[in-house]
């Protein structure tokens, strides 16, 4: 193995409860909600009525996109992957070439659902026997790889442009296919990243799951509750993130600005044995995953300091602790500071994990943690395993080196990171 | 006839030109993908346009009749005499 070494230098997002990186750094700090009430979702009798979505405007659309661009355009995904994309390529002071390729360069930019209104725009229009009427540009805002082939073009990226999906791992395990492909040297810089839809052709397989909250209709910013007692389910959201990735050597060449390094990472399956299945995790799998990323980045356990966990506020938020706890060997008072983003943002789906690892890289540069909002009383198998100390419920500032993010999906998939300040 | 289609041609046109060519460049004989530097792909939109404006049908076969804006022209005036 090379001993290239792979840090961040740019970050972007697309988050319920902040775009931009000044907007949504701010609301880490506040601990501010993103959920909100939709009539739409009232409308279609849904049982939950509330969701984490990006909020827009017409002057930043107009930012990333040409007025050509955004004829006919009714894909989100894209539009949430673009805004984050670009501005991690920005942030991280990379100019935009209108005329030469970057073979240095690429993308890793994971999606779940992609151009679902798209599709349903077109599907009305084939039904009623219109397909010539679908327009050109249908197929590219409905493929999966539509947010990676946007940004490709739109940054001139030549080395990598592709397109990966895991469910709720999507994020985390783009972030660590695109830092594998600098280490083996096959690329400079990475733009590696997440995005989902959302709304109610997204969201609604989770409500018919019934594993949605639906007793927070008229209280959204209360509804998103993970490792609290009272926990109901997570609240569906939508958005993307985005970190620009980068051989030290490159950023160095450039001078530019580190927010953090990555020191390894790992993803696998439980295979959908023991007591995974589609929708569980095997806790062997997801154990094993933690230990592999923290042998993969050359620590001890005992280094980590901060967790930031996949919590979604469901009834395996206990497990997810007891697989943290076995899998780094500690417990009680001697357990990492642990926190969720899902309290704030819902679940941001094939988006959560490129949007949480923006989120624990701020904390990691501005060393702080962010805030558990909606917990009062920790559920008690959670303290079964670690300490009430360890779950900060205020914004916390702290100096610390080591975060380990995981996230876990659908199909018994993991990825675990491991980031390290700089 | 031709009088009234060019200027509503052109407007249908605007949209579609790259950023770096200016409306202005939009002439009678210019070719809407050599000279224009309309992105072929964004032919069929064009058509979809044409056909909402003047309510005429244009045919898969005929897009080859619409490739400068002269043409494109004729082929309208054509449509809209059958009509």
């Amino acid at each position: 193995m090379s001993k290239t070494r792979v840090v961040v230098t740019g970050l972007g997002v697309c988050a319920p409860n902040g775009v931009g990186i000044d907007a949504f750094t701010e609301a880490l700090m506040q601990g501010k909600s993103g959920i909100r009430f939709f009539s739409e979702l009232e409308k279609l009798k849904f049982s939950c009525q509330i969701g984490g979505m990006p909020l827009i405007s017409e002057t930043i659309k107009s930012n990333y996109f040409t007025p050509l661009q955004l004829r006919n355009f009714n894909s989100a995904g894209i539009l949430y992957g673009v805004v984050a994309g670009v501005e991690a390529w920005q942030d991280a002071g990379l100019p935009i070439d209108e005329e030469t390729c970057d073979f240095d360069s690429g993308t890793i930019f994971g999606v779940g659902s992609l151009g679902v209104d798209k599709y349903r725009e077109s599907i009305y229009k084939i039904d009623e026997g219109n397909t010539r009427r679908l327009g050109s540009t249908s197929v590219q805002q409905t493929m999966s790889s539509g947010v990676s082939a946007y940004l490709g073009g739109m940054l001139g990226l030549g080395n990598l442009v592709t397109s990966n999906s895991a469910a709720c791992t999507t994020g985390t395990e783009a972030i660590l296919m695109a830092y594998e492909r600098i280490k083996y040297g096959k690329a400079k810089r990475m733009l590696a990243g997440s995005s989902s839809d959302g709304g109610p052709y997204v969201w609604g397989g989770f409500d018919a799951l019934r594993i949605l909250p639906s007793k927070f209709n008229d209280q959204p910013t209360q509804a998103s509750r993970p490792m609290a007692a009272d926990a109901a389910g997570f609240v569906p959201g939508c958005g993307a993130g985005a970190l620009m990735l980068e051989s030290l050597e490159s950023a160095q060449e450039r001078g530019a600005t580190i927010y953090a390094e990555i020191l390894g990472g790992s993803s696998n399956s439980g295979g959908q044995r023991n007591e995974g299945s589609m929708t569980a995790p095997n806790p062997i799998a997801v154990r094993r995953c933690i230990e592999d990323a923290v042998s993969d980045a050359e620590i001890e356990a005992s280094a980590i300091e901060v967790i930031n966990g996949h919590l979604t506020a469901t009834t395996k938020d206990g497990l997810e602790i007891e697989n943290w706890s076995k899998a780094l060997g500690r417990s009680g008072v001697d357990f990492p500071y642990i926190n969720s983003l899902k309290g704030m943002t819902g679940h941001c789906l094939a988006a959560s994990g490129s949007i949480e690892s923006v989120a624990s890289v701020l904390e990691l540069k501005q060393q702080f943690l962010f805030p558990n909002v909606n917990l009062n009383e920790v559920h008690p198998e959670i303290l079964e395993h670690i300490s009430e100390s360890r779950i900060p419920k205020k914004k916390t500032p702290l100096a610390f080196n080591y975060l380990a993010k995981a996230s876990f999906g659908f199909g018994d998939v993991n990825c675990c990171l491991i980031f390290k300040s700089f | 006839m031709s009088q009234d289609i060019y200027p509503q041609l052109k407007e249908i046109i605007q949209p579609y030109l790259p950023e770096d060519v200016n409306p202005d460049a939009i002439s009678p004989e210019s070719h809407l993908v050599t000279d224009l530097n309309i992105n072929s792909t964004h032919l069929v939109d064009i058509v979809l346009d044409v056909e909402d404006a003047f309510d005429i049908t244009i045919e898969d076969d005929e897009l080859d009749k619409m490739e400068t804006v002269s043409a494109s022209i004729s082929l309208i005036e054509q449509k809209l005499a059958a009509r």
